[in-house]
């Protein structure tokens, strides 16, 4: 899961913040990480291919990278001397065969 | 022998595969209706700003994979075309289980409702498993209260 008060930062998929207005804008900010499958994951993927379901080492390791990439989209965003980063997107991709690029973006404001 | 293995692979997946997930969407329904009353939007982009003292964003994810059997009969599938429909119950339990951990971890905030909620899937097997095998979903939006 992504942590989102934890940096003091205000994450919103909206267009702004309820109940605040944007003081200042500083535009687009992103933050990406590659991950690899884990080998041991990937054995136990392969069983677990065979009755199905959840794989919950991948759930893991996709939510740590995916926090992990929001993480580095808040520090460019603080740099900046933003409070709320608006309208977040996420984006993941497979760049080549066990490993995938996690990907988050937003607008870094300011509100009040 | 060869068959035999396959054969056995492909009872274990037809088996163990059909109890899990009659096991998971019994699960799924549950929760679904626990968590009923907190209305979850896809708009919220275009709006007015809704009314709300806080705002903050959620995010639920889960990767699914296929079972023995599914890979088998999809296979099968792809020789006559038409509805997957091993493939749809696998990425519907995938989104309804993401789904619901997004709206639990709102819940447990305080939210009232979930706007402006959008879904990804990605397929992170890669070419060598023959594409769609392992497949995650993920769903965000932002909780409101």
């Amino acid at each position: 899961m992504v942590p989102s008060t934890s940096h003091g930062l205000t994450l919103t998929t909206l267009e702004g913040v309820p109940g605040k207005s944007i003081a200042e804008h500083y535009g687009l900010v992103q933050g990406s990480t590659i991950r690899a499958k884990h080998v041991g994951k990937d054995i136990l993927a392969g069983f677990k291919n065979i009755v199905g379901g959840e794989l919950k080492g991948y759930t893991e390791l996709l939510q740590e990278a995916r926090a992990e990439a929001v993480d580095r989209m808040v520090q460019q965003a603080q740099q900046l001397g933003a409070n709320a980063v608006i309208n977040v997107r996420f984006a993941t991709s497979s760049v080549a065969p066990g490993a995938a690029e996690l990907f988050a973006y937003g607008t870094a404001v300011k509100v009040q | 022998m060869e068959i035999l293995v396959f054969l056995i692979l492909l009872g274990i997946g037809y088996f163990v595969g059909n109890h899990f997930e009659k096991k998971h969407y019994a699960d799924i329904k549950k929760r679904e209706k626990q968590t009923l009353h907190v209305p979850v939007m896809s708009w919220g982009c275009k709006q007015d700003m809704p009314y709300a003292h806080e705002a903050q964003m959620f995010t639920g994810s889960t990767v699914v994979a296929n079972d023995y059997f599914k890979t088998f009969s999809a296979g099968l599938r792809n020789l006559v075309g038409g509805r997957v429909t091993v493939y749809e119950t696998l990425l519907d339990r995938g989104r309804r289980e993401a789904m619901l951990r997004m709206k639990e971890e709102a819940m447990a905030w305080g939210a009232s409702q979930i706007v402006n909620v959008r879904f990804e899937t990605s397929n992170i097997a890669g070419q060598t498993q023959g594409g769609m095998g392992i497949v995650e979903v993920m769903v965000y939006g932002t909780g409101i209260r």
